[in-house]
């Protein structure tokens, strides 16, 4: 075991150095500024590994000492969506934004800034919360009748579950928000019930309406999905699915639900005759 | 009654299971966590969940042949009892997930496909994807957000637990509530309850690199220790045959991919460099399926990361004389490959840069899971033999039925309760199940089992105790908010501009080297004098850290705080898994001595305790008898085939 460090250690030996730019901020309402780190970097390194070095060693580039850089992280391997921030311009995550393709050369620069469809907590730490909120808008949850044992769900074909399977592997990561050009940043929760709800939880919507028992949500779902900031707000821009790192067909969905949605419409006013 | 509150800590698989069950009966429930609950480490789950199917019970499994391999692959560790009810609650944990609506891998007849895993010989894994701990997390994710809608939850995100409040004395102690920190303003509060439930994960991080998640630092566990509880088998850590070393975490390389048909081998002739794909069937050592005929590349993963590390390290065989060995899928057929391990292979082709239908994978063992964790206890329940059973013989009638309350009794208010009353602990951060070396697949299933089944006992605790948190004097949360704020200002006066420039003081780089010593010396093969150096080099590490210095003053979401007191209280855990490391005299499961080789029964068939000792500031280890019963220990060699090779070969746990 003690081999990997030293596998770790003879990489270390043949470093580059890389420019980190980094958009800072201490906290909300507070200003930000630019701060420049010179990182040694090893083959193989990512984003994160750098971050790490720089809370280790927190030093500009120009030797001043500062504070280390604050951002969010969890599983480091793409799948908890925690670390997205937007590198050279492009939103992603970073724990799988690669070194060595990014910055492969010595005195390559990097950039990274947090994403500014949330609010900023500190530095790249932003705060998601109203895509949480818009997963309760949505009623992204199969209403069971209880944890007791109750026996199997309903069947499924393969390809069914693998349609759902696809949905399902969204991670909250905000990418598709991000470079959505209909949704903006809302700093006052009050707005977030009519300033455009974004792909994901569209896409969400459709997940659960797509599951058998998740069904008997649907109408629920399409009436949040109707108002103001629902599905007509979307342009058709389709930033969304090419950011998407789950690739999430996430058109597809919009017009799935566009369809029901129309469809109930229908419904509803022939009902209310 | 109506005042009553549950307190869970964590929102991986078990704390949600807990908070879903809990709210369910009626206890309002408040569900602290370090991250977004969705983000937890449980997402990172890929392989699968194992529960006895109709397919595999008309081959000859059953619930029993479940409980009896999980003991045989613990190598006689584990308590029993629970182990039972467990693998006999399996089915209908999976009916249930089933019904929220996870999207299983479904058969042509649409029902749920299964693979094999490690230490079965029968296809029992259930999965959805290479993703499975994401698609369960989620489906208790939206669970709980619908609970959270009700009004039965509440969420603190981004609040980080920092100390157990506990009152009485001795045998009457009681947990009465948290103390926990949010971790944007800074802020430190005090939280009643009637209960708490640890659920806070793994310990990864004290190792440094490992599959684990940034947050997996079992800073959690050690704070209960230090308040208390005791903490069993710590030194039982599992180290996964095959991952993707990296810079900064190592990468599962999942066990599906053996599962799935995924072969192990290095090179006949040391050091060869050529092109693996070049490479004849016949100059490729296939040394597992050498060695262990029948299990072949799906034995355990103590034994699999110990052939590795001996082929590597002993043997100097690994590719091209360095410490890797190809994981090879490139016989398999590419389009079922991405269907049935499409998320996996992406990682390997994303963070290694080569697609490994068409190449070889390099990988080498990375510190997994943990198979210790917080004491806990329960109430047995009805079955106990006359005589503890020899091995189960598969196909044959199994000893005892799969109903309700054979192993452990349902709703018993202290089945997965620490010693301190009212503090429960679920999910990894307990010691139970796994005994000495964890099934793949086997940890979902405990932690969603944790929670259903245990948070029922919960429930009758709270409704059930005569007395009640909110009686409890405010003083005895203000003394531990006060303990908590007082390490917090004295860590962020050490600060100052440049504080971190003297590494000695660096709390990340105490971190690192306490990581390094750790993976050295308490990891694939152990021994005395490294252990002891071990145990040197954390006291030194503690002296320094004495001095720590911030490099942060920030009162405004200071991570660094919360890494450096972390740390502080890693270096506490880390002792405990060397100390009772080097107590054990023996090797059983994933703790492996060379100085002494066998398993020893007599001696060490018992579960190692640790207790903090205020006085002296570290760890105490005594040893008590495992509650078993039921099964036989039994030699585990896994038909390892000891006469295909000549050479003197250190024998495998046997014993
Ligand atoms: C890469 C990988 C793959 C795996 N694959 C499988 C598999 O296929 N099958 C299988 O059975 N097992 C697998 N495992 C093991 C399994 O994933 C874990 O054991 C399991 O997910 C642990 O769940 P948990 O609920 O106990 O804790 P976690 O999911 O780790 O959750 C811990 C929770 O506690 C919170 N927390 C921690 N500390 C604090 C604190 N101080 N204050 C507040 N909150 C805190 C965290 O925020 C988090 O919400 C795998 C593990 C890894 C690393
Ligand atoms: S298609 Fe709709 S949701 Fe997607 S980017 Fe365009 S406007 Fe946004
Ligand atoms: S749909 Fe894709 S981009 Fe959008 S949040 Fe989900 S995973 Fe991220
Ligand atoms: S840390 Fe989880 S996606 Fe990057």
């Amino acid at each position: 075991m003690s081999a990997i460090a030293t596998e770790t250690t003879k990489a270390a030996e043949s470093t580059r150095t890389v420019h980190f730019r980094i958009k800072r901020c201490d906290g909300p309402g507070k200003p930000s500024r630019w701060e420049v780190f010179d990182v040694p970097v090893p083959a193989h390194a990512n984003v994160i590994s750098c971050l790490q070095w720089i809370a280790a060693n927190p030093t500009t580039a120009d030797g001043k000492a500062t504070t280390p850089v604050v951002w969010e992280s969890s599983c480091l391997e793409e799948v908890c969506g925690a670390c997205t921030m937007v590198i050279n311009g492009k939103v992603r995550q970073s724990c799988s934004c690669l070194m060595d393709e990014y910055a492969p050369n010595d005195g390559d620069t990097i950039t990274l800034e947090p994403m500014s469809k949330f609010p900023v907590i500190r530095d790249l730490w932003v705060d998601r919360s109203r895509m949480f909120d818009a997963l309760k808008r949505v009623r992204a949850w199969v209403p069971i009748d209880g944890t007791y044992s109750l026996g199997p769900g309903p069947m499924e074909g393969p390809k069914e579950s693998e349609t759902r399977y696809k949905l399902s592997e969204c991670m909250t990561c905000g990418c598709c928000l991000e470079a959505c050009p209909q949704y903006h940043l809302e700093t006052d929760e009050a707005a977030w019930a009519t300033s455009f709800i974004g792909a994901a939880p569209i896409s969400q919507a459709r997940l659960f309406n797509e599951h058998e028992t998740g069904a008997v949500l649907k109408a629920d779902r399409l009436e949040a999905l109707m108002g103001p900031g629902g599905i007509n707000d979307c342009g058709n821009a389709q930033n969304c699915v090419q950011v998407c790192p789950k690739e999430i067909p996430l058109t597809e969905s919009i017009a799935t639900i566009g369809r029901a949605a129309t469809f109930e419409a229908f419904r509803r006013f022939f009902q209310s005759r | 009654m109506a005042d009553k509150r549950v307190i869970v800590v964590g929102g991986g698989l078990a704390g949600l299971a807990a908070t879903i069950r809990i709210a369910e009966a009626g206890v309002p429930v408040d569900l602290f966590s370090m991250t977004p609950v969705k983000r937890s480490h449980s997402v990172c789950a890929q392989g699968g969940i194992n529960a006895c199917n109709e397919v595999a019970r008309q081959q000859g499994y059953s619930e029993y042949q479940h409980f009896d391999e999980t003991l045989y692959g613990g190598d006689f560790l584990a308590d029993q009892n629970p182990v039972l009810e467990m693998a006999n609650w399996a089915p209908r944990i999976i009916d249930l997930l089933d019904r929220m609506g996870v999207p299983f891998n479904r058969t042509n007849e649409g029902r749920r496909d299964l693979r094999l895993f490690g230490g079965s010989l029968f296809k029992r894994t259930h999965f959805a994807g290479a993703t499975t701990g994401q698609q369960l997390l989620y489906a208790l994710d939206e669970q709980t957000r619908r609970f959270e809608t009700e009004g039965k939850v509440n969420k603190f995100e981004w609040w980080e637990f920092l100390w157990p409040v506990i009152e009485g004395e001795g045998s009457d102690k009681r947990c009465v509530g948290i103390v926990a920190q949010d971790m944007r303003t800074m802020q430190v509060r005090a939280f009643r309850a009637d209960a708490v439930v640890m659920a806070t994960g793994g310990v990864g991080i004290v190792f440094g690199q490992s599959t684990n998640s940034v947050i997996c630092t079992g800073g959690a566990a050690s704070r209960c220790m230090q308040a208390g509880a005791w903490y069993g088998n710590a030194e039982m850590i599992q180290v996964h045959p095959t991952a993707i070393p990296g810079a900064d975490k190592c990468r599962l390389m999942s066990e599906s991919a053996r599962g799935e048909g995924g072969r192990v081998w290095v090179p006949r002739k040391p050091g060869d460099t050529r092109d693996p794909m070049t490479i004849p069937v016949e100059e490729r050592w296939y040394f597992l399926e050498e060695r262990y005929p029948k299990y072949g590349n799906l034995v355990p993963r103590d034994i699999a990361t110990r052939e590795i590390f001996d082929v590597c390290v002993n043997e100097h065989m690994g590719i091209g004389g360095g410490n890797m060995v190809y994981l090879d899928l490139t016989h398999m057929d590419p389009d079922y490959l991405t269907r049935k391990l499409g998320g996996i292979l992406d990682i390997y082709e994303k963070f290694a840069g080569a697609d490994p239908r068409f190449t070889p994978m390099k990988i080498f063992p990375a510190v997994h899971y943990s198979m210790g964790g917080m004491w806990t206890t329960y109430e047995a329940g009805d079955y106990m033999p006359d005589a503890p059973m020899p091995e189960h013989v598969p196909g044959t009638p199994p000893p005892v039925d799969a109903e309700v309350g054979r192993g452990m009794v349902r709703g018993a208010p202290n089945n997965m309760m620490t010693n301190i009353e009212g503090l429960y602990a679920f999910g990894e951060v307990n010691f139970a199940y796994h005994g000495a070396t964890r099934l793949g697949a086997n940890a979902l299933l405990s932690c969603i089992f944790d929670g259903l089944f245990c948070g029922e006992g919960v429930v009758n605790f709270v409704n059930n105790t005569g007395r009640s948190a909110a009686d409890v004097a405010p003083s005895v949360y203000e003394a531990v908010v006060k303990q908590e704020e007082a390490k917090a200002e004295r860590l962020i006066a050490s600060a100052g501009p440049g504080g971190g420039d003297d590494p000695a003081y660096n709390a990340y780089i105490i971190g690192k080297e306490m990581g390094e010593v750790m993976t050295a010396t308490s990891t694939v093969v152990k021994t005395e004098a490294g252990l002891e150096s071990c145990l040197n080099t954390l006291a030194a590490l503690r002296e320094r850290y004495g001095k720590v210095r911030l490099s942060d003053t920030a009162t405004w979401t200071n991570q660094t705080l919360s890494y450096a007191r972390a740390v502080g209280d890693m270096l506490i855990l880390a002792e405990a898994i060397a100390r009772a490391g080097l107590l054990r005299k023996e090797s059983r499961g994933s703790h492996y001595r060379t100085d002494y080789k066998d398993r020893d029964d007599t001696n060490f068939w018992k579960t190692s305790i640790s207790r903090f000792n205020p006085d002296t500031g570290s760890v105490d280890v005594s040893f008590e008898p495992v509650r078993a019963g039921l099964v036989a220990p039994r030699p585990r060699t896994y038909g390892k085939d000891t006469h295909k090779e000549t050479e003197k070969k250190e024998t495998v746990a046997a014993g």
